[in-house]
């Protein structure tokens, strides 16, 4: 058991599934002698050798197909994009190739990829650094999303990730990176793939949040205990698959549901969760489902993060508004 | 105003059209004109390249009569590019990876599918996707093929397997697309065993090669990628059969990639499924092309030889037709797909939404 941070944690898990799965290769742009441009991927070259983890050409498409072709060949291809907002040029290999792999063959041919890529704002990166994309990539089918808020989490995750049989986008928090410490637990752990975390139990009302924003909901969660007003916080943990099952049960019991996510508003995973609820749970509420949401305009420039992006204070009169409903 | 004594940049331009002429060993009159490679060439080997182009003008044949009768799905109409197809893909061994492309269910079949199994991928069923081969399904997007062909290039050096590499095909349309590219200059960049096959048949659906890109040759896009390149004659079985095989021997000795252009034609349309190419060339372009038909050549040096007949290739044309009947029967007798295998086909740990899903359709299904 040690500190670690986010960054540490997601090391850490890849040192793990190198030294367990012979199969398992590491690669993308700068990740060899490097060790990444966050230096998650340090030291593994050095320790695994160069076939292993290797730096590709500048291009992501190229780098997702390389992880098709050699998902054929029989091996566990962890590639990494550098910045999310890079997948964009990947988006057919994604999307039109590496999810439809097992439907396609019927099993027969399959792509164990596990895809690493940073995300998220707060940081005052250049444009197409930080955007919150999984809005876009929930709605593909065959591929799993995994967003994990903590160290804890993100090394658990990630090694349930590799082990997994069929394609994850696994979504690393830039402002999670260097910002919190956990202690993480030598050797392996696994965290499942498709069940949400009660982080904080509470009986008055449910935030359901992902990502940074889990934080941001445990402030306000202290905030209002202040007041003695009671918050459950869910941390969904992977936001394709959603556990309904977890929200549902909270939900229940605190008759009050804010949802939060740090992406704009338009068609994503507050609204997949907001529909599950008005499909199947709408009965447990006695007041109206809340959202907060980033605008949907386009992601700001750096100079405008700050103004654009909702925290704790957004969270907080949203709850509040949804509690004096 | 233009400055010459810097650079010349037109001079530049020039040159680029400066390449050596395509491999050809038989000229469309049938004449030998390259008897080197031709004498590699057994009689057996001249009968069995007919052979595997009459197989394939058959199949077109059939098929094409199959989709008339409103019993396929989407087919890519393959007659006119026998001679690159089956010569290339002739060169390849069981081992090889095979990438292919919408046009080359021929290639597949040749390495190991069924025809069954090709007539189920046309009408849309995944029984056609659950060949034995060592080959993705045909490719509908037209640059992807290349990149994953990086991938199973560098899977197979990484896996050290002796005498084995990827073949992989598009078309002149696909060499546009960033991908065709971005997976050549990966494979150059390690040094992967890959076999790039551009099938320049002169139309993208309707769009001319000339209107494609300002290179001169397609066979030059490898250029940028540090790859060795060469045009055949695509309408000539035994250059493309020596320059693929040539290629494949000097990848299996430990070699990087190596990319081919053929110079091929579709006679027919890009698709059956409602596209008329008389709406983007005359009869006047089409008719040079039909001389070239690559069965013509060969058969005539086989008809000279005393080693062919019509008769024979009337006979061989009529099992082969047989087969296919045999084949479509086959494919009919295939159950349907349900709702519920398709929802379990989509990951191998069903989420829990998705066991929702299924238990659904599967209760609707057992009605």
């Amino acid at each position: 058991m040690a500190k670690k941070t986010y960054i540490q944690a997601i090391t850490d898990a890849l040192d793990i599934v190198l030294e367990d799965d012979p199969k398992t290769l590491i690669f993308g742009e700068d990740v060899g002698k490097n060790g990444g441009v966050f230096r998650t991927t340090q030291g593994l070259q050095e320790k695994y050798g160069e076939d292993r983890v290797f730096d590709t050409p500048l291009a992501e498409s190229g780098i997702l197909g390389l992880a098709t072709g050699l998902g054929l060949t029989g091996w566990r291809p962890i590639p990494e994009i550098q910045f999310m907002g890079f997948s964009f040029e990947a988006v057919d290999q994604i999307a039109g190739q590496l999810s439809r792999m097992r439907f396609r063959f019927d099993g027969l041919k399959t792509a164990p990829v596990t895809i690493r890529t940073p995300y998220g704002g707060g940081t005052h990166t250049a444009e197409m650094h930080a955007d919150n994309l999984e809005n876009f990539f929930t709605g593909i089918p065959g591929l799993r999303v995994v967003m994990p808020s903590n160290p804890y989490d993100a090394k658990g995750l990630l090694i349930s990730s590799v082990e997994n049989n069929d394609p994850v986008l696994f979504m690393e928090n830039l402002k999670l990176y260097r910002s919190m410490k956990d202690d993480i637990p030598d050797g392996k752990y696994t965290v499942p793939l498709d069940k949400a975390n009660v982080i904080r139990e509470g009986n008055d009302i449910t935030i359901v949040a992902y990502g940074a924003e889990v934080n941001e909901a445990l402030k306000v969660a202290d905030t209002l205990a202040e007041k003695n007003v009671s918050v459950e916080v869910i941390d969904l943990r992977t936001v394709s698959p959603i556990d309904t099952e977890t929200i549902f049960k909270s939900i229940e019991k605190t008759h009050k549901v804010v949802i939060v996510q740090e992406a704009q508003k338009m068609a994503g995973v507050g609204a997949q969760v907001a529909s599950a609820i008005a499909e199947d749970a709408i009965l447990s509420l006695d007041a109206p489902i809340g959202r907060v949401a980033a605008p949907n305009s386009v992601y700001p420039f750096a100079l405008g993060e700050d103004i654009w992006i909702p925290r704790a204070k957004e969270i907080e009169e949203k709850v509040n508004e949804i509690l004096n409903y | 105003m233009a400055n010459k004594t810097i650079v010349d940049f037109e001079a530049i331009k020039n040159n680029l059209s400066n390449v050596s002429k395509p491999i050809q060993v038989l000229n469309e009159n049938a004449e030998i004109t390259n008897q080197e490679i031709f004498d590699t060439f057994s009689d057996d080997d001249l009968v069995e390249f007919m052979k595997k182009m009459v197989w394939e003008r058959a199949l077109h044949e059939q098929t094409m009569n199959f989709s008339r009768q409103g019993r396929m799905g989407f087919y890519a109409p393959t007659e006119g590019e026998e001679a690159s197809e089956m010569g290339t893909v002739l060169a390849m061994k069981k081992q090889d990876y095979l990438l292919p492309a919408y046009r080359d269910v021929p290639q597949l079949i040749q390495h190991g599918a069924t025809v069954t199994e090709a007539y189920l991928w046309s009408r849309g069923h995944v029984v056609g996707n659950k060949f034995k081969a060592r080959s993705m399904m045909p490719q509908i997007i037209i640059g992807a093929a290349y990149v994953e062909a990086a991938g199973v290039g560098l899977g197979i050096k990484k896996n050290k397997e002796e005498d084995t590499i990827a073949f992989t095909y598009t078309g002149d349309g696909g060499t546009s697309q960033g991908d065709s590219y971005e997976g050549m200059n990966f494979a150059g960049a390690y040094q992967a065993p890959v076999l790039f096959i551009v099938q320049n048949n002169g139309f993208a659906i309707s769009t001319p090669r000339v209107k494609q890109t300002a290179a001169p040759t397609l066979a030059q896009k490898a250029v940028a990628a540090g790859i060795p390149s060469v045009q055949v004659d695509g309408m000539d079985i035994l250059a493309c059969y020596a320059v693929a095989k040539a290629a494949r021997d000097y990848m299996v000795a430990g070699n990087g990639p190596v990319m081919i252009e053929t110079l091929t034609y579709r006679f027919g349309a890009h698709s059956s499924a409602g596209d008329d190419p008389k709406r983007y060339r005359t009869k006047d372009q089409e008719q040079p092309w039909f001389e070239k038909d690559p069965l013509i050549r060969l058969r005539k040096i086989l008809t000279d030889k005393g080693l062919w007949s019509e008769e024979q290739e009337d006979k061989l044309t009529d099992e082969y037709k047989a087969s296919f009947k045999d084949a479509i029967k086959e494919a009919d007798s295939v159950p349907a797909d349900t709702v519920s295998d398709m929802l379990k086909r989509t990951f191998e740990i069903p989420t829990p939404e998705m066991k929702k899903e299924i238990d659904k359709f599967e209760a609707k299904e057992s009605k």
